[in-house]
């Protein structure tokens, strides 16, 4: 591997992979690379079973998860650019830098990172992480020696904490609410791919 | 607190005459007092050898007069410590240890009132074999490991080439400025200026903790501040000593060879300290293994060989302080797993205590020590140029070193960091103790270094001190806040360890947790196995203590809240201060039902209806409850590959075994449902509900309650009826896995001898291919000689036998093993 061809052009729309997600050219080559190896049948896209078949994945209870947040909306396959624009979440966020006030909100905010993270939960993309939601997450995190007494006590209990409203569900906001203390910027990150 | 103090004053006074009144030319104990000096005393109890004949009270001082001394300013300083923190205002603004200073330049001035001569000095002696031991290995049985080892780097650099470039800045400028005059004469060449430098130029632990413990800085900043001070030590002993052995031998012998032996003792003190530490490490682990039956010496070995570690080093001449650190650090996680309990809170306490006396005493004494004309040879323009360039040279330091370690490092330090850092470089006991020992026929000017390093130290933990925790909250610089997570934050921060993890492995990077992942495969395999104890047997009791617990507490509340309301929907939300009611009230009955059931069948040996036990949970079901989920959590919640040890995770030390046991749960659950849902898009079954079906499936066998496991049996006859071709197999093992969870109620309690009754694998199993898998393949339950294990008792036993027997038949070939590409089993 390594990124030896050092033209951008080999990289489709490097430029504006670039400016959307902040990475530098050497981090689009490094990702192609990456790109191309898994995209196991060459044909520019990735599926899910590309992302499947990597085995860290399946011994990591959310694997699954994180494959589905590749796939939003029902998609079949992604192309290099969507497989970026996930992976940017996780970029450093350079608090120091000035940002345009018009311009959008970057990939790698607090705001991002948060919500990469609450879709992660709410399957049902109703904005609302549902007890039920949070069962089924806790589930794929503990063991199996956890009885379901026990974890639906910590369900209902992680949920009293965050629910602001009184709804029985985590919001959004009341998501980020109940991770404001938490440093996401540094939780979130990923130091190579800065 | 004017009366307190006058007590205190009273109390001193009363030592103070006592000292007097005892021989002064004694110093304050420990370093001299073998018991030779007062054999003509030792007699004592009974029958004294008086020639008045037996008397039956005689006042025998000299007797006890070095413990009791050392015992009356122990109570004295621990007093102090007492009426400080009787008045919130003043604590709030002055830190402790200026307090202690100014109480010890009092007492001092006391003690020289009374007896005209310094009796009472913090000599290097008593301060480095007693005092800072205990303050050290506290310092490193408490290190918040992942923190301290995610910035070593960082903090080796501080610690390493700042605290260099300090020590030969300040003595090099210093000696620049002697030589153009300003400080009148001096007995003292570059040698002596650059030893001075040395000792002063490193930051001190004692008052970095005493102070930046108050300021609550963030935990970056302060474990970069306060394992720079720690691990300097290494190069405060070699400079020191490296000039200490040049000024003996005189400038003009030192030879190249002599400085390349100075850089070789650098490596030699440092990496032999941390060896050192780290064998004693492992040797305290290793006996804690096999302290079961002695309980109640069990935390001695803890201190005992710790100190050991400290004493050792310092015979051999290696960096002590070095070794004290990494034995704390690198038995805390073994120590804890091994010795019970309530050694681990005796050990704990034990050690706060120890440490917080040494630092009150160390400052009391700082202060005790400046009174003494004896010492003091002013030089003003010494005194403030030392001043002036250990604080610059610090600050161009950091800002030069922090510029260099931004490019590398994933969390910047910003400015304000740094001028946190700079200003955080507190000088203290250590350098005064170095200085003292310095020998005035080699040294000349050492009651120079002597007055200017107490200045010094006064400057720093007094000015830098008082004036740090306004600058820290006018820098706005972030916080720490000492609380225990929230369980939304432990339950999220656990999956973003997951999701971290899990992303590194889609972009192929090897993360900056590589060495972690390594280093923690190499513990899971040698260390864990030899230095812990035997944790299968240990895991399986909390489990159940646990399970028990949470059941008992589930039937209490039911009883007690219920007879109260006449409902329950109450049970979680009662107590709590959030008025949130969670409606429990369709599914609480069959809860307690399943949870009595299974506390009876599934664990018959602990059933233990024991009242008295029930009667002390009632008091406190709901904070025993939180204790209990996040007991839960911290103990079952699978681990981030990489991540093994948590920052607030003491306690709870996943035993080996768990690893592999998780990694294959996790990869029966993930393949389970990507079978699933592979079917249901195959067969255009609406996915989401699908999954979530699937989902509560997974969780739904294990509550036993047989109702309700029967309908969601039925329901899934119905689904496997409606398509019968490809999932037929598919269902019915489904079907088989949920029987598991039914008959047996916890798979924890399905033991290995239900696996040996039969071995026999099914034929088209023991064919393992590893080829990408085909779609007939998808639609088989991978099986791993793993997930057989659990299968296998409930087809010996459950009504799936019929059902598993049938699938069998149909499948005309044999499906074949299905694992992903490079997946690690």
């Amino acid at each position: 591997m390594g990124a030896t061809g050092s033209a951008v052009s080999r990289v489709p729309g490097a430029d504006e992979i670039q400016k959307e997600t902040g990475f530098s050219s050497a981090h689009i080559y490094r990702l192609y690379d990456r790109f191309q190896v898994l995209d196991k049948d060459d044909n520019g896209v990735l599926s899910r079973r590309d992302l499947q078949s990597i085995g860290e994945l399946a011994v990591n209870p959310l694997g699954d998860r994180i494959i589905d947040a590749f796939f939003p909306n029902g998609v079949e396959t992604i192309d290099f650019r969507s497989f970026v624009r996930i992976l940017a979440h996780f970029r450093p966020t350079e608090e120091n830098r000035q940002r345009e006030p018009n311009a959008s909100e970057p990939l790698n905010s607090r705001n991002s990172k948060l919500k990469f993270a609450f879709q992660l939960y709410d399957q049902d993309k109703d904005g609302k992480i549902s007890r039920a939601e949070l069962l089924q997450v806790l589930r794929m995190m503990v063991g199996v020696e956890v009885t379901d007494e026990q974890l639906e006590s910590i369900a209902d209990r992680t949920i009293q904490e965050a629910d602001l409203d009184g709804d029985g569900t985590i919001s959004f906001e009341e998501f980020k609410k109940s991770l404001e203390k938490v440093n996401i910027e540094q939780k979130m990150s990923i130091r190579f791919l800065r | 607190m004017e009366r307190a103090l006058s007590i205190l004053y009273f109390v001193v006074l009363l030592n103070a005459t006592l000292a007097g009144a005892s021989d002064s030319s004694k110093p304050d104990g420990h370093g001299s007092d073998s018991s030779g000096g007062h054999n003509s005393h030792d007699s004592g109890h009974g029958e004294g050898h008086s020639p008045d004949g037996l008397q039956i009270v005689s006042f025998k001082w000299h007797h006890v007069e070095a413990p009791y001394i050392i015992a009356v300013w122990i109570l004295v300083a621990s007093l102090a410590k007492i009426v400080f923190h009787m008045s919130h205002k003043v604590t709030n603004v002055v830190p402790e240890s200026a307090l202690l200073i100014f109480l010890g330049l009092l007492l001092g001035g006391v003690v020289w009132g009374a007896d005209h001569s310094a009796s009472f000095t913090l000599t290097p002696t008593i301060f480095f074999f007693y005092l800072l031991p205990p303050i050290v290995l506290d310092a490193g049985y408490f290190m918040p490991n992942r923190l301290f080892f995610g910035n070593l780097g960082t903090i080796l650099m501080y610690a390493v080439i700042g605290t260099v470039w300090n020590a030969a800045l300040t003595g090099l400028s210093l000696y620049g400025v002697f030589l153009t005059g300003i400080m009148g004469p001096l007995q003292a060449g570059l040698l002596d200026f650059l030893l001075f430098g040395s000792l002063i130029a490193a930051v001190d632990p004692v008052a970095v903790l005493a102070v930046f413990e108050e300021v609550h800085v963030n935990d970056v900043l302060f474990i970069i501040v306060f394992g720079e001070s720690l691990l300097n030590d290494a190069v405060t002993v070699v400079l020191y000593n490296v000039f200490d052995s040049f000024v003996a031998i005189g400038g003009e012998n030192v030879t190249g060879v002599d400085c390349v032996k100075g850089i070789v003792s650098f490596f030699v003190v440092s990496i032999g300290g941390t060896l050192i530490g780290i064998i004693f490490a492992l040797l305290l682990s290793f006996v804690t293994r096999f302290t079961k039956h002695v309980r109640i010496i069990e935390p001695g070995f803890v201190f005992i060989i710790s100190y050991l570690s400290y004493l050792t080093s310092e015979m051999l001449s290696l960096s002590a302080i070095l070794a004290i650190t990494f034995a704390g650090v690198c038995c805390q996680k073994y120590v804890n797993a091994n010795i019970n309990e309530q050694s681990v809170t005796t050990v704990r306490y034990t050690m706060k205590m120890l440490a917080s006396g040494s630092e009150t005493i160390v400052f009391m004494f700082l202060g005790i020590s400046a009174v003494d004309p004896n010492i003091w040879t002013w030089n003003t323009a010494f005194i403030l140029l030392t001043l002036v360039f250990i604080s610059v040279y610090r600050v161009i330091g950091v800002v030069i070193q922090t510029w260099l370690l931004n490019r590398y490092r994933m969390v910047q330090l910003e400015i304000i960091d740094q001028v946190v850092m700079s200003y955080g470089g507190l000088r203290g006991a250590v350098a005064f103790a170095l200085v003292a020992l310095l020998d005035p026929e080699k040294v000349k000017e050492r009651n120079l270094f002597v007055s200017t390093t107490i200045i010094v130290v006064y400057f720093t933990v007094i000015f830098q001190g008082l004036t740090i925790k306004p600058l820290v909250s006018w820098l706005k610089v972030k916080r720490s806040e000492h609380r225990d997570p929230l369980l939304n934050e432990k339950l999220h921060g656990r999956a973003f360890d997951h999701i971290l993890s899990a992303i590194e492995d889609i972009s192929g990077q090897i993360g900056h947790n590589y060495m972690r992942d390594k280093w923690a495969k190499f513990e899971r395999r040698f260390l864990s196995k030899l230095l812990m104890r035997r944790s299968a047997q240990k895991s399986r009791d909390q489990i159940l203590n646990v399970f028990h617990e949470l059941n008992i507490k589930d039937a209490i509340s039911y009883v007690a809240e219920g007879e109260r309301r006449g409902s329950l929907a109450f049970i979680r939300s009662a107590s709590t201060d959030q008025l949130v009611n969670v409606d429990f009230s369709t599914q609480r009955p069959s809860i307690v039902d399943a949870s009595v059931s299974a506390l009876l069948r599934g664990n018959p040996s602990s059933v233990c209806l024991d009242m008295q036990a029930i009667e002390e949970k009632r008091k406190s079901v709901r904070d025993k409850e939180d204790t209990l989920s996040h007991h839960v959590l911290q103990q079952y919640l699978y681990k981030p590959r990489h991540q093994t040890r948590h920052k607030y995770s003491r306690h709870a030390i996943t035993p080996n075994t768990e690893d592999n046991k998780q990694e294959k749960e996790i990869f029966r659950r993930t393949m389970k449902k990507r079978l699933e849902s592979f079917k249901s898009t195959k067969l255009g079954v609406n996915y989401s509900k699908k999954s979530i079906k699937n989902y509560k499936k997974d969780c739904m066998p294990r509550k036993v309650n047989p109702e309700y496991s029967d309908i969601e049996e039925a329901h899934e006859h119905e689904v496997a009826h409606q398509d019968i071709g490809i999932s037929f197999i598919a269902s019915a093992t489904r079907q088989a896995l949920a029987e598991t969870y039914n008959g047996i109620d916890n798979p924890t309690f399905i033991s290995d001898e239900n696996v040996m009754v039969r071995p026999a694998i099914p034929p088209w199993l023991s064919n393992e291919d590893t080829v990408v898998p085909s779609q007939r393949a998808r639609v088989q339950i991978p099986w791993s000689p793993n997930n057989f294990r659990r299968l296998t008792p409930l087809r010996l036993s459950t009504r799936s036998v019929d059902s598993f027997q049938m699938a069998d038949g149909p499948v005309p070939e044999h499906p074949r093993m299905t694992l992903p590409e490079g997946t690690h089993l």
